[in-house]
């Protein structure tokens, strides 16, 4: 084989798994994106059960619920200017508290949004980005850059 | 006082890395060797100057110096004195002043066992390394400087995230930062390379061990946070595709892909610019994981308060070199000439393909961790790209590198002979075969987890079949053996090595994403549940406090056939200073799998959320792991190394190559 072939037969490798990748890639995307709403998003939006969603803001001061199954926790998420209910069973990540910062994932039913995961802040001067920019879009942002 | 001599110490070392930057290069440049020999005094006074300069910020922590803002931020006086130490490096200042002390220690390293090294390529090499130690000490300086006062000087300090307080974690941003820094030394080289516009098999050698001590650490260093996060944050898992958690991975496999193409370059003087491409990729790679945490950019548990000015800083310093590395490389490439030549089947196709296989794998990680922060700027949806993404993507081009792992050890140079290594392999074979009967006999699947471990047992197959090899077992008597055994180069011992705990790992990880029992529920006093085959009884709960804590303590009895075996005492911990709850699991291990318990929150009628999980496989991910690392550290005392680079005068003493047909040494 002479090198110029060589060289084709690589390249034409390299094309090959590069292909193959992008292949696998695109159709991993397809299904497992998940789209981030704030509360203010979700409303007057239609969602399918099948489809994931990410809903972040804070925990609604006082409305947080456990039901007597002691798994079971309601609470609203909120970016100050709208809120939705979620519903939630399992434990709660260490961080989770009224007031705080918090990300849902999970289904919106005719029932509300049903949460399989939970992601609250990591400490106390941390808020995900994605709820610190939920909040100053409904301007309720107070934190640094407030005047923005 | 002290804070000020470690401040002053830092704007001396920069001075140093100033001088080390740039009068090698053009004394090498000029051939004036004066300026060459600038380098050592340079590089052993910078390190002198940085070590002080950490040791001051160290001396802060420890007396608790809450005049200095950055001990104040993370430290308080009731702190165990181990977190005092690691809080050094749990924030982002005195983080950055780490990897400039790490950067520093490689750049003496380089000084004291490069003796053989040509003058010139030295010269370079530790001019490049000055470079990038001015890039990070301006950073410190202007944005991120640990040694700032504070007026008034409060009573006491903030204290660390409680979730950094483990001794897990505080070890873990060393090692990987001895990983990533690692891979600038290979990008020095490559870089000097680029300038000399000269690769050869003696170049090869030289990157290798470094690269190979950035590989092991960057491995240990990343395993560390992932065992941390399976005990500490309650989950039961042990990796989360977390962009941070990426970040650190798509160095290593940059770095894995250098050392296999490192070979290449070295034994067959093939692979040249590649390999240089590979040095130069994979330290932008830890560039990008050591800023896009730093930075905010990516959410996590990692990622300190974000601030603009470093933002452009570390955008523009990211541009400099990359843009500059790959620009040099552009232009300089392809005059380099490749060497030794080779067919598609054989040890250095078996190469190529491997590197094919990581790269795009890679680049498959690097597509779904960098895509919402792309869509987000671009279209300003916010997505996030989670587990499913990569496992149905990263997983399937690494199921093929796997397979080949088995084989390629057992192709020869420059052609192989396709017939002669299927019979080779046959041990392989059997290994896969009887463990996919035993597996679908005994478990029966799902089916991803019986081909996940059929592989892995292909590998260990394969790995053992060219071990035997090589000593020749069976074949001549088992004391002859033994002695080939004991002169087998150290290299070849790694790569066994490291090869087999990849096996160990992947049936590591295939089991316990496969397997894992999970059960929630609130549990009062005297309850028992049982989860996969053992029975779980919650005797009591205490309350009690330890050096800044309260906790909560569940003592559990875990009994199989009515019997108790073992007794657990989960966690849950609150912090005093910063609020911040953690939790603490208890695991029992059986080496087999992991028995894992967890206490949540009292429920509001009585009772305490528990999680039980069952974990099969999960010890094998560490004890894999851990021998992987092993394998790198047997390699790296590969006689070779000591040796030095072949030369013509010195090929006589070379030592002589065992009496092997395949003759290929990795």
């Amino acid at each position: 084989m002479k090198r110029k072939h060589r060289r084709l037969l690589f390249v034409g490798l390299g094309m090959a798994a590069l292909g193959l990748a992008a292949a696998l890639i695109l159709l991993a995307f397809d299904d497992n994106l998940v789209f981030f709403f704030s509360p203010t998003e979700i409303e007057g939006r239609e969602f399918t059960a099948e489809q994931r969603l990410r809903i972040g803001g804070l925990v609604e001061e006082g409305s947080v619920e456990h039901d007597d199954d002691g798994l079971t926790v309601r609470f609203n998420i909120t970016d100050l200017s709208a809120a939705v209910g979620v519903t939630y069973k399992g434990v709660l990540p260490d961080l989770f508290d009224e007031g705080q910062g918090v990300v849902a994932e999970g289904h919106m039913l005719s029932s509300g949004f049903v949460a399989d995961e939970i992601l609250a802040k990591h400490d106390e001067n941390y808020m995900p980005r994605e709820v610190a920019d939920a909040l100053k879009e409904s301007g309720q942002w107070q934190g640094e850059g407030a005047e923005e | 006082m002290i804070a000020e001599i470690g401040h002053f110490a830092l704007i001396l070392t920069l001075a140093l890395a100033v001088v080390q930057g740039t009068l090698p290069l053009v004394g090498a440049w000029r051939g004036n060797e004066a300026f060459m020999a600038v380098t050592r005094p340079a590089v052993a006074g910078q390190f002198v100057f940085v070590s002080l300069s950490f040791a001051c910020l160290m001396y802060a922590y420890v007396v608790s110096d809450f005049s200095l803002a950055n001990v104040y931020g993370n430290s308080h006086s009731a702190k165990p004195l181990l977190y005092k130490f690691t809080a050094v490096w749990g924030n982002h200042e005195g983080s950055m002043l780490l990897w400039v002390w790490i950067l520093a220690l490689y750049g003496a390293a380089i000084a004291a066992f490069g003796g053989n090294l040509p003058p010139g390529l030295r010269a370079r090499v530790l001019a490049i390394q000055g470079l990038i130690g001015v890039g990070f000490i301006v950073f410190l300086l202007a944005t991120s400087n640990p040694f700032l006062r504070l007026d008034p000087v409060p009573l006491n300090g903030r204290d660390l995230n409680p979730l950094l307080q483990d001794p897990g974690l505080a070890f873990h941003p060393p090692l990987l930062y001895f990983g990533y820094v690692g891979l600038s030394v290979a990008f020095s080289f490559a870089v000097a390379a680029l300038i000399e516009g000269k690769v050869d098999p003696a170049w090869a050698r030289w990157v290798r061990p470094w690269s190979l001590v950035s590989w092991a650490t960057l491995s240990a260093g990343i395993v560390l946070g992932s065992w941390w996060a399976y005990y500490e944050l309650g989950w039961g898992g042990f990796w989360f595709w977390d962009p941070v958690e990426n970040a650190s991975f798509m160095p290593w496999l940059m770095a894995t892909a250098l050392l296999h193409s490192a070979i290449v370059a070295e034994k067959r003087d093939a692979l040249k610019s590649w390999t240089v491409l590979l040095a130069i990729l994979g330290f932008s790679l830890s560039l990008m994981g050591t800023f896009l945490v730093r930075s905010g950019m990516l959410t996590s548990v990692h990622s300190f308060a974000a601030d603009p000015a470093r933002g452009v800083y570390i955008l523009g310093f990211l541009v400099l070199v990359i843009g500059g590395s790959l620009s040099l490389y552009a232009w300089r490439a392809p005059a380099m000439r490749a060497g030794g030549r080779f067919r598609p089947i054989s040890r250095e196709g078996a190469l190529v393909v491997n590197n094919l296989l990581l790269v795009t794998g890679c680049a498959a990680v690097f597509i779904g961790t960098l895509y919402p922060l792309i869509l987000d700027a671009i279209s300003g949806d916010k997505v996030s790209v989670g587990p499913p993404f990569f496992e149905s993507s990263f997983v399937w081009i690494m199921a093929p590198l796997i397979m080949l792992t088995a084989a390629g050890p057992l192709m020869a140079w420059k052609r192989a002979d396709l017939t002669g290594v299927a019979q080779r392999l046959i041990l392989a074979f059997v290994a896969a075969a009887v463990a996919a009967i035993l597996l679908v006999a005994i478990r029966g699947g799902p089916w991803g987890a019986i081909l996940g471990l059929t592989i892995a047992a292909w590998l260990i197959g394969g790995v053992a079949a060219e071990f035997f090899e090589r000593l020749r077992l069976f074949r001549v008597p088992l004391a002859d053996s033994l002695r080939r055994a004991w002169v087998l180069p150290r290299s070849a011992w790694g790569m066994s090595l490291a090869h087999a705990g990849l096996a160990v790992f992947i049936a590591g990880c295939v089991g316990a994403t496969n397997w894992q029992t999970e059960h929630v529920q609130v549990m009062q006093i005297g309850e028992s549940v049982s989860v996969a085959g053992y029975d779980f009884t919650l005797a009591s709960l205490k309350n009690g406090q330890g050096p800044n804590y309260d906790r909560r303590v569940g003592e559990f009895h875990i009994a199989e056939d009515g019997e108790v075996f073992a007794t657990l005492y989960p966690e849950k911990r609150k912090y005093w200073i910063q609020g911040g709850e953690t939790t603490e699991a208890a695991i029992r291990t059986t080496w087999l799998a992991d028995i894992y318990v967890a206490i949540g929150d009292q429920a509001p009628g009585g009772g305490m959320a528990v999680r039980i999980y069952h974990n099969p496989l999960v010890p094998w991910i560490w004890l894999g792991t851990l021998i992987m690392v092993l394998g790198g550290m047997v390699s790296l005392t590969d006689r070779r190394h000591r040796v030095g680079a072949p030369n013509r005068a010195r090929r006589g003493v070379q030592p002589p190559e065992p009496a092997q047909s395949q003759g290929g040494i990795i």
